[in-house]
């Protein structure tokens, strides 16, 4: 059964159209990476997921629950938004960790936020503000990040940032965790310890979509690949067929300019 | 008369630009946040009304403004309204509070909308994200430009003469024209220094403060 369902998602700023008739599906546990040139709407995709931008049509359900239905465009209260939009985390490709909070507690600072909105918060405060903190030590050190809890963004590297952003999405625990060219904001030499993080998530079977324009990394990770052009999936599958032995001419081409 | 003897009046005169400068300040400040917020409004005619009411305080001399406040609620709806230092202190907190308004405005729209973005992904509520997220970080991109709002405060609290609220250099004027001594009017300055110098120190150590990150 899968976890994610798109159906005919569209999205248009104005008259152009980003978006125009996108279907897919993931399975629990899948790991997929989107690849496509600049322009072609995976950036644009993983936004409308995070309800960052609203599609223009289209549906999106999660778990059997359709959380966005342009034909059911009832008006939402911002909790229930809030909770729909739960179900996936985000990586940004500029990490944007706030700067005004060390490692632990970037991490921490969500989870800490949406613990007082239960109604029992009082009642168990300290037992749940351990819980949290245990659980955000362990997501970093999980990362490599043992020995930088305390620290601020600015006295991290690029790959350290990231991977404090990733743990920060991780704490929520999402159903879908959503990568956005993770390692384009990084130099060369410290995109392969935020790959490594991302590899071991997919071994641990966490379901992940990546827009990614590392195709080395896209075929040693991923479950399937997306190849997306216009707006549109030109084609996916396998790995290696996508990425080895396209179909599509338009594929053939992007993969060619990649020159491997 | 002893030279203390005049310090002293004068000091005690520099009281009232004390009171209006951070009674302009605790009460200006927070307006101008709210103003600010009015002019990034979405809300096409709350923005328009909100800008056109900056212009106009803006646009026209604080010292008249002073005098609009005392005189003008008299001249419409009959009696006096209001005491002269507290109509003083009105026109500086409106006054100020547009003032203030713009440099909020300018450091709310310098934050990259990333961080926005990352807590609307965490769940957060845009309360949340305003006040967890970015209000610190626009006051460590404002502390120099509300420095120099501060600091003019300071010298402009003695506008409030013009209504005869007896602020330090109205009484060292007083002292020009009645005693023919001119030494306490220029004596002020010192006063005036020292508070400048005192914000300075403060301003300083705020910005210090904040330095701990990036």
């Amino acid at each position: 059964m899968p976890i994610l369902e798109v159906k005919s998602l569209q999205k248009s700023f104005g008259k152009t159209e980003v978006l125009r008739d996108i279907d897919f599906t993931i399975d629990k546990g899948e790991t997929i990476s989107i690849i496509g040139s600049s322009g072609s709407g995976k950036t644009t995709l993983l936004r409308c997921l995070n309800f960052l931008e609203k599609p223009s049509a289209g549906q999106i359900v999660v778990a059997d629950e359709i959380i966005f239905d342009s034909n059911n465009l009832t008006k939402q209260r911002e909790s229930d938004l809030r909770k729909k939009r739960l179900h996936f985390g985000l990586v940004f490709q500029g990490f944007n960790l706030f700067p005004q909070y060390t490692a632990l507690k970037n991490v921490k600072m969500a989870s800490e936020l949406l613990a007082k909105d239960r109604e029992d918060y009082k009642k168990n405060k300290k037992a749940s503000l351990n819980a949290i903190d245990k659980s955000a030590r362990e997501l970093l050190a999980q990362m490599g990040l043992a020995d930088k809890m305390e620290s601020y963004p600015h006295q991290l590297s690029g790959g350290q940032q990231q991977r404090v952003a990733i743990a920060r999405a991780l704490a929520l625990t999402p159903d879908i965790l959503c990568f956005d060219e993770p390692t384009s904001a990084l130099d060369p030499e410290l995109t392969g310890e935020v790959l490594k993080a991302i590899r071991e998530l997919a071994e641990q079977k966490r379901t992940m979509i990546i827009v990614t324009h590392e195709m080395a990394f896209a075929k040693a990770v991923s479950d399937r690949v997306i190849f997306m052009d216009g707006g549109v999936i030109v084609e996916q599958g396998d790995p290696n067929k996508v990425l080895g032995d396209p179909e599509h001419e338009r594929t053939r081409q992007f993969l060619r300019n990649y020159g491997d | 008369m002893s030279i203390s003897i005049i310090l002293g009046k004068l000091a005690e005169a520099f009281v009232i630009n004390i009171e209006i400068f951070f009674i302009t300040l605790l009460l200006g400040l927070p307006l101008g946040l709210l103003i600010a917020f009015g002019s990034m409004s979405k809300f096409k005619p709350l923005s328009a009304v909100t800008q056109v009411f900056v212009w106009v305080i803006r646009g026209t001399p604080l010292m008249l403004q002073v005098i609009i406040v005392f005189y003008g609620p008299g001249l419409i709806w009959g009696g006096q309204a209001m005491g002269r230092l507290s109509a003083a202190m009105v026109a500086f907190v409106i006054n100020y509070a547009c003032y203030f308004s713009e440099i909020f405005r300018g450091g709310i729209e310098s934050m990259p909308v990333g961080q926005q973005e990352a807590g609307q992904v965490l769940g957060m509520t845009k309360t949340q994200i305003f006040f967890k997220v970015t209000l610190l970080q626009v006051v460590k991109r404002i502390i120099p430009p509300m420095g120099n709002e501060f600091i003019t405060l300071i010298k402009d609290t003695s506008l409030a003469r013009i209504i005869s609220n007896k602020e330090i250099i109205m009484m060292a004027q007083e002292y020009a024209t009645s005693k023919a001594l001119i030494w306490p009017l220029f004596s002020t300055a010192i006063f005036f220094l020292i508070g400048v110098g005192i914000l300075t120190l403060l301003l300083n150590y705020s910005e210090k403060k904040l330095s701990y990150f990036r």
